[in-house]
């Protein structure tokens, strides 16, 4: 099964203009983000630092933040979205 | 002209003035910088002390190559000293309420839209965006029929009626998104990569946030060009209270006022809590929460700014503190009671954070404590209702004679 990754617009010219990615895998976010590295070796420092997401990286899946799951371990079901967006956004 | 480049707060790479908000490098926010090296300060003092009465008195600090004009003037709100408030509080001298209800649209939001507006212009968009919890809809919708611009403003289905009310008549294009304003955000996020509009909160946020510097600004000008000793602030997404930051440290940095940074206080509801447990925890990053309170304007689980939020309390000594709803409606009725000021929800947050603050015996009695106040009362009637009662008579003498008349309390 394919996972659809949305990928942001800073982050597009990474992927060829793509507004997705699909990756074939199963299993968490981390394992998604794998894939997704594999793809594009390039994404891999643009949204992660030592293993982790930066710190002004938010991961959704299926619209939840993974925050609220098991953050990057968090299970990606097959056929779900995974959205990765800038944190920096709104609020007042 | 002091206004330099856009340079991200994580890693310092520096962008041209263009619509943009996030670091390509590391995903960072991205901040207005200036350059104030060949500012001379008496001449900036004068142009401010002869400028226009509304927020671009300070434009030199602002992100314009020249004095903007718009169609909706703002700021230069009052400064009240608090003098009944200061008394209940258990004898403080010099408690100032700064009132930023008296905006065009009753919310310290008209100043970043004002901000956010004019830069919109300047870059040649025609459509003006953002996702709200009411009072950034109100100010919006406002600003952009004022100058003639369409404009989308995103909300919350749930948002008080009041607010939803303030913003339609303006004629904006009113979207209510099923789901809470971190929902809102997000879908907004995503749409500003799809629509060449001016997302105020989003695309335009480095500009939009420096809006709230003159808040500083004004109070330091109202106070006679002095700094003072103590803030308390509400904290939604950590923005307003990293911007009151940055701007009384840029003036005292440039010696336009003398003195040192005052102390933080920043105020949340527990019912949105994430950067005063990350504050409690010892911790520099934010856990998200699901909001739920009546503080609706505050009501931003996944506070933005919360690691810049928690530096500002940290390093200037202060504190974030977190007050229940219960402390919020009895916050509204204080200010009420003994300052004649109607606060929305966002006020009775600051003000019982005031009152947490002056019990445990943190404020010297002759400290200059400034108490901001972002919103008007009639945006939430709602915390109002049921906390006061009132008699019914028939319209006769006998009738008003045989009311038995009750003390009026001070607080709830």
């Amino acid at each position: 099964m394919a996972i659809t990754v949305k990928i942001p617009a800073q982050l597009r010219p990474v992927v060829g203009g793509n507004a997705t990615v699909d990756v074939e895998t199963t299993g968490t976010v981390s394992d998604v983000l794998d894939a997704l590295y594999e793809l594009y070796p390039e994404l891999r420092d643009r949204i992660s630092d030592n293993g982790e997401l930066r710190r002004f990286v938010n991961v959704y899946v299926a619209d939840e933040d993974i925050r609220f799951g098991d953050g990057l371990d968090t299970q990606v079901a097959d056929g779900s979205d995974v959205t990765i967006l800038p944190a920096v956004a709104g609020g007042c | 002209m002091a206004v330099d480049a856009l340079k991200c707060k994580e890693c310092g790479e520096r962008y041209s003035l263009e619509a943009r908000f996030v670091c390509e490098h590391c995903f960072g926010p991205l901040e207005v910088a200036y350059d104030y090296s060949g500012m001379d300060v008496e001449e900036a003092k004068r142009k401010i002390q002869a400028g226009p009465h509304n927020i671009w008195r300070y434009s030199d600090f602002l992100p314009f190559a020249e004095r903007p004009k718009t169609a909706l003037d703002t700021g230069l709100t009052p400064l009240v000293h608090a003098k009944r408030l200061g008394e209940y509080l258990g004898g403080l001298k010099n408690v100032y309420v700064k009132n930023d209800a008296a905006n065009p649209t009753h919310s310290f939001k008209d100043r970043v839209v004002s901000v956010a507006l004019a830069k919109a212009i300047e870059l040649g968009y025609q459509v003006i965006a953002c996702a709200s919890t009411g009072n950034l809809a109100n100010a919006v919708a406002a600003h952009a029929a004022a100058q003639g611009l369409d404009s989308y403003v995103f909300i919350p289905t749930d948002l008080e009626e009041q607010k939803i009310l303030a913003t339609g008549v303006y004629g904006t294009e009113l979207v209510g998104v099923r789901g809470n304003y971190d929902d809102v955000n997000r879908l907004c996020t995503e749409l500003s990569a799809e629509k060449d509009w001016a997302f105020v909160n989003i695309n335009m946020r480095p500009y939009y946030s420096e809006g709230s510097k003159t808040l500083a600004y004004e109070v330091m000008e109202q106070l006679g060009w002095q700094v003072p000793d103590r803030v308390v602030g509400p904290i939604a997404s950590g923005s307003l209270f990293t911007k009151l930051h940055k701007g009384f440290a840029e003036w005292l940095d440039i010696g336009l006022v003398e003195g040192k940074l005052p102390v933080f206080h920043g105020a949340q509801a527990t019912g949105c809590n994430p950067v005063a447990h990350a504050f409690e925890q010892g911790k520099d990053f934010c856990q998200p929460v699901k909001p739920d309170t009546i503080a609706k304007s505050l009501a931003i689980g996944n506070p933005a700014d919360g690691p810049y939020a928690l530096d500002v309390a940290r390093s200037t000594g202060g504190t974030i503190e977190q007050v229940t709803d219960d402390e919020i409606r009895a916050g509204i009725k204080l200010l009420a009671h003994t300052t004649g000021v109607f606060t929305e929800t966002a006020g009775g947050v600051t003000v019982a954070t005031l009152k947490k603050i002056a019990d445990r015996g943190l404020i010297d009695p002759d400290e200059t404590v400034v108490v901001y106040i972002t919103g008007e009362g009639l945006k939430t009637l709602d915390a109002a209702r049921g906390t006061f009662e009132k008699y019914e008579i028939d319209p006769t003498i006998e009738s008003f004679n045989q009311l038995k008349p009750k003390p009026v309390p001070v607080t709830a």
